[in-house]
């Protein structure tokens, strides 16, 4: 399903994130890509998700090559990402429900439609009944949980997430994995970019280690 | 299709929030747009009604044909038969009996008349034509001076001219206010929007990031310049019509001083929908530039 074969990302420069990366993810596999900071794990999230395109190598992704697409194509690439992001990206200025709403307003969803599955997203999460709250006003779990609702809105095929666990207690983190582990369950494929070595021993996903932009 | 309608419905939404989300910023971008659009606008409105003004005024395009002293009854007749066929427009003919009798009229004139020993005045022919063209003018007055008979003919073409190239003049000086008012309104909305795209990056970061096209980041700030525009152009169509209005009292009074009357055209269904889409179509030219530029930063991938 994700085919990496010597993936590599130089940034203009020329710091060199990854070098030579080949991987392969199956469909509905969990999939925690580990390392210290500054491994190359968010440069790989980012390039999986096509939020970044490689400087070389091939990234395939259901078939699709990302490496060759046109810049023009990759924005329906990225709608079978779910993308949860190291530091959520929620908007503040707008509800719980509207930030759900975002996804499936982009796709075209009608009014009514995109509220029926926003507020299906958000009952998921066990944030339902805070759907008129705006963001500011949650908790740190809570926020990631509403970042995991409106990754998952649009039924993606691929979640990804990129250190969802890094700001919040340990509580919180359980939670916010346990949402991912059940996911997975459903068949859904999970990626997940952690530092956190407790959480591979807990739920014993594939690991992908990164070290200084190598896999290892 | 639905899709691209909710979307649609949704850009235009969003735009109509933001117009309404701060009121104050939305009225004088408004006022800046309206007086922009009001000062061309009005100049045409007021070149029209002189144009207007200009045709109907009496005299301006009339054209005198003189016979000569000597021409008889059947000069007379020859010259209408020739009237009937060609001039298109009005005429009537001026026996030189009357034009002796109106001179004899005028104050001062009844003395020296019947000092004369002779009526010195030909018989004449008054025409007014339908093309009040300059230049057809022009070449009407040289056709009528070669018929028989005929010794002089008199077109007040030099008024005319005059008048003609004031109202070229008019049109060239409006034509390039125009242009640079347009530019104003473009440069209005450009920033209006370019603060807007500064303000929602957050939304707009996020939105490339899950699947949102150029399309749809961009529409909803089309939608606000196109609106904004639009209602700019309204606003200075009743600034237009509010002007014209005060103004048309004294300009009735004018024209009864000059012996004639004339009221003040104001702008037509149709050039009310020109300003309004003009308005538009330079708002919706604005958000393009500043959208096309602002978003450049956006651009991961």
């Amino acid at each position: 399903m994700i085919v990496a074969s010597q993936l590599s990302k130089r940034y203009p420069g020329g710091y060199e994130a990854l070098a030579d990366v080949s991987f392969e993810i199956s469909a509905g596999q969990m999939v925690f890509i580990t390392g210290h900071s500054g491994a190359g794990k968010t440069t790989l999230v980012k390039l999986i998700a096509s939020i970044e395109r490689p400087s070389g190598g091939s990234l395939v992704v259901n078939g699709q090559n990302l490496s060759a697409l046109r810049r023009s194509a990759l924005p329906y690439v990225r709608r079978h990402f779910g993308m949860v992001f190291q530091d959520q990206k929620l908007l503040f200025d707008r509800s719980a429900l509207d930030n759900v709403l975002l996804p499936l307003q982009i796709v075209g969803f009608s009014r009514r439609e995109a509220i029926r599955r926003a507020q299906a997203a958000l009952d998921k999460v066990g944030l339902l009944s805070r759907e008129k709250a705006n963001p500011v006003a949650l908790s740190g779990g809570e926020q990631q949980r509403l970042a995991i609702a409106r990754a998952v809105v649009n039924r993606p095929t691929v979640l990804i997430a990129d250190e969802p666990t890094g700001n919040l207690d340990s509580e919180s983190a359980t939670q916010v994995l346990e949402i991912f582990a059940e996911f997975h369950r459903v068949g859904v494929t999970v990626v997940v970019a952690t530092h956190d070595q407790s959480w591979v021993d807990r739920y014993h996903p594939n690991v992908l280690r990164l070290d200084h932009g190598r896999l290892v | 299709m639905q899709a691209w309608f909710s979307q649609h419905r949704a850009a235009l939404g969003s735009a109509l929030r933001r117009l309404g989300a701060s009121p104050l910023n939305t009225l004088l971008s408004l006022l800046v747009i309206g007086i922009a659009l009001t000062l061309p606008g009005f100049g045409y409105v007021i070149l029209d009604n002189l144009r207007d003004l200009g045709q109907s005024a009496s005299g301006v395009q009339q054209i005198s044909v003189f016979m000569q002293l000597e021409a008889g009854k059947k000069d007379v007749g020859e010259i209408e038969s020739r009237l009937r066929q060609t001039a298109s427009g009005k005429w009537r003919f001026v026996p030189k009996e009357e034009a002796l009798k109106r001179m004899q009229a005028s104050e001062g004139m009844a003395e020296i008349v019947a000092s004369l020993p002779r009526n010195p005045l030909p018989d004449a022919f008054i025409v007014e034509p339908t093309n009040t063209d300059p230049q057809a003018l022009e070449v009407l007055k040289k056709e009528l001076s070669s018929w028989p008979k005929v010794a002089h003919v008199q077109l007040d073409s030099a008024w005319v001219k005059r008048f003609d190239a004031f109202l070229k003049l008019g049109k060239l000086a409006l034509t390039l206010l125009a242009g640079l008012f347009a530019a104003g309104l473009v440069a209005v909305t450009f920033t209006t929007i370019r603060l807007q795209v500064m303000a929602q990056a957050a939304e707009i970061e996020v939105a490339r990031m899950i699947g949102a096209t150029d399309a749809f980041i961009r529409r909803p700030f089309y939608y606000f310049g196109a609106l904004q525009g639009a209602l700019g152009g309204l606003l200075a169509a009743g600034l237009v019509i509010g002007g014209l209005r005060l103004l048309a009292g004294p300009v009735a009074d004018l024209a009864v001083l000059y012996g004639g009357s004339f009221a003040l055209r104001v702008p037509a269904a149709l050039e009310i929908g020109v300003l309004t889409s003009a308005g538009a179509l330079l708002g919706w030219l604005g958000a393009q530039l500043s959208v096309s530029l602002s978003l450049r930063k956006f651009d991961h991938a």
